[in-house]
């Protein structure tokens, strides 16, 4: 069953890139037929007319995304972006207590939440240790995934097996990983320290001590992100046509030179894709710190994301205005990310 | 796919890659199972580390009996059912869309939908949370349901149109040619072509908002009202640690779950990928 669903992965893999190839080729041939035909039937209406005629069935068809996304993403945006220039914060929005409904009393700022985060040294020391966190674990998990990717990819017995036991907690729902680390982390009766013990080693405060927690929210999120990684590297390391190899080795190179000109170019696309994802995911990686440590000991573990989460449902008075603002700041940031990663994407002659 | 064939490995190689491969699935998998476990010990052995004592299904039962465990379950399957069923049906048409036409707006469309996916929880919570709460939605499935298609609606989108572009364009031309107009095309021929990737979408989509714990915590209050993921955190709080019942019903919500994505996941990385890199 294993052994057949690698070679899945692989042919999917393969055929995927192919048939989107294919697929290409075959769209830009259909729009051009289309848009040469109408060009020369429409030519003397107007633009808009001729847009409407040639483009009515697209348009008609992403109506429903584009109506959905509008109302409840555009708009909770924008009020999100008006709410961080207001002093909103618990007492003084509309609410409706029995059947009495208090009007809304938050008055318009301007900037100056963006004055008192961005003057808070409290807001560089989380991004600091959001950057830290992200670049961690997307580099941690990234160069286990290819290491193991590599081993699955060779051809020894019982390498089924592996890959499913490997694979097992991508399977598990991650609030539930991140309960049963909670367990094993746990300093008194956690198995970690039990075990620990029993090798005559002091007990280790791992979700209780700054330093410890920041070390076990990260392999507790590398322990997650890895089997997706593996995956998804290993099925790219099976498209690579297996003559590349055979022919550097008549030529006489290493293993290390076949790994370094033949596999990483050969993973390229499939690399950046996944490091672009596993970023963005880390990045806002609610679930691992809000269930792992709540953001302590202290704040010590306290990222970018969960720190707006803090400020609008866990301080009291729930402060909405700051978090909106940390939202909104949350947000620029990987804007300019996908940015800057859309350029280099660029440089390299990659698709967008 | 052939498979290489590299000389022999030197039998020291050999036992240092198996070796590497033991610990890493010992890694891998000991979590999982060391909860399994526990959640078979009675509750005053939950912390021990035998590895079977006095073997029970005692922490099920009192799940099942004298906790909200089913009420949340009900709750997650409404919400994560609900938004899946309506995210898929709301995105396919323009996952089909950007597969296949370009048009005026595809590329801000692309972008939205990728971009949409970057950010919402930090961005959003907030403005949903009062609009919810404004609606009288707070504590109400409804009220989550909305929330969520807010990721699963991009997600769907986006995933699709890599299933689409798998899909080969003669199809749609073969319909075209036979009088069909691009909706017909795309409900006659593509999506029954498409099931599986439907599916396959649908299921992540799913699995999303299974998982989804920063919503849910803000969301619902109120023992009975609870999603799994805020059902859970009340185990195991700062007084209280429950281990026992924890370990159970995390068994329970993982169980189900890992053996439908283990058969699943071929499909799962394949899709992501395409719909990823083809942009």
């Amino acid at each position: 069953m294993a052994a057949h669903t690698s070679q899945s992965v692989a042919k999917a893999a393969g055929d995927d890139v192919e048939n989107n190839d294919a697929a290409a080729r075959g769209r830009s041939r259909l729009a051009d037929g289309r848009n040469t035909g109408t060009g020369n039937k429409n030519g003397a209406r107007g633009g808009l007319r001729r847009a409407l005629a040639t483009h009515w069935y697209a348009w008609t068809m992403i109506a429903p995304v584009v109506l959905v996304l509008g109302v409840i993403i555009g708009w909770p945006l924008v009020r999100g972006v008006y709410l961080s220039l207001t002093d909103a914060n618990e007492r003084n929005v509309a609410r409706t207590i029995g059947v009495r409904h208090i009007d809304a009393t938050y008055r318009f700022v301007g900037l100056d939440n963006y004055t008192a985060v961005l003057g808070d040294p409290v807001f560089l020391q989380r991004l600091v240790w959001t950057v830290v966190w992200t670049v961690a674990c997307v580099s941690i998990t990234f160069t286990i995934g290819l290491a193991l990717a590599n081993m699955l990819n060779r051809d020894f017995r019982g390498r089924a097996a592996y890959r499913m036991a490997l694979i097992l907690p991508w399977a598990v729902p991650g609030f539930v990983s991140v309960f049963a680390w909670r367990f094993l982390f746990n300093r008194d009766n956690g198995i970690l320290n039990k075990v620990l013990d029993g090798g005559g080693i002091s007990a280790i405060p791992w979700l209780d001590d700054p330093t410890w927690a920041k070390f076990s929210v990260i392999a507790v999120n590398v322990w997650l992100g890895v089997p997706f990684m593996m995956v998804a590297l290993l099925g790219g390391l099976q498209s690579i046509p297996g003559e590349l190899y055979e022919a550097a080795e008549m030529d006489g190179a290493t293993p290390w030179q076949r790994f370094r000109h033949i596999t990483l170019p050969g993973l390229r696309s499939v690399s950046m894709t996944v490091i672009l994802l596993s970023t963005i995911w880390t990045f806002n990686m609610f679930p691992v710190i809000f269930l792992l440590t709540r953001g302590g000991p202290g704040d010590s573990t306290e990222i970018l994301v969960t720190q707006a989460f803090r400020e609008a449902f866990i301080t009291s008075p729930r402060d909405f205005a700051t978090s909106a603002t940390w939202g909104v700041l949350i947000l620029a940031l990987l804007m300019i990310f996908a940015l800057v990663y859309r350029r280099s994407l660029r440089k390299q002659g990659e698709v967008w | 796919m052939t498979t290489r064939t590299r000389g022999r490995r030197a039998p020291l190689a050999s036992v240092g890659l198996h070796a590497t491969l033991v610990v890493a699935s010992v890694i891998a998998v000991f979590p999982v199972l060391w909860i399994l476990l526990t959640s078979l010990k009675p509750a005053q052995h939950a912390i021990t580390t035998d590895f079977v004592k006095e073997p029970t299904l005692a922490n099920y039962t009192y799940l099942l009996e004298s906790s909200h465990f089913l009420s949340w379950f009900a709750n997650s399957v409404l919400v994560a059912g609900v938004t899946t069923v309506l995210g898929v049906f709301i995105a396919a048409t323009t996952g089909y869309a950007v597969s296949r036409f370009k048009f005026p707006g595809m590329k801000p469309l692309m972008w939205t939908l990728l971009i949409t996916q970057m950010f919402p929880m930090a961005i959003l919570i907030v403005p949903l949370y009062n609009l919810m709460g404004d609606l009288g939605l707070l504590n109400q499935p409804v009220g989550l349901i909305i929330t969520y298609l807010t990721i699963a609606v991009p997600f769907c989108a986006w995933m699709m149109k890599g299933f689409f572009d798998t899909i080969p364009v003669e199809i749609d031309e073969s319909g075209r040619v036979d009088g069909l107009n691009p909706f017909g095309t795309f409900w006659r021929l593509i999506l029954p072509l498409a099931k599986p990737g439907l599916a396959v979408t649908g299921f992540y989509a799913f699995i999303t908002a299974w998982g989804e714990v920063a919503y849910a915590s803000a969301f619902m209050v109120g023992e009975e009202n609870l999603t799994l993921a805020g059902g859970l955190q009340t185990f195991v709080t700062q007084y209280t640690s429950n281990w026992g019942a924890m370990s159970a019903a995390s068994v329970l919500i993982a169980i189900p779950a890992a053996v439908f994505f283990l058969f699943a996941q071929r499909h799962l990385v394949a899709g992501m990928t395409a719909g990823a890199t083809k942009g």
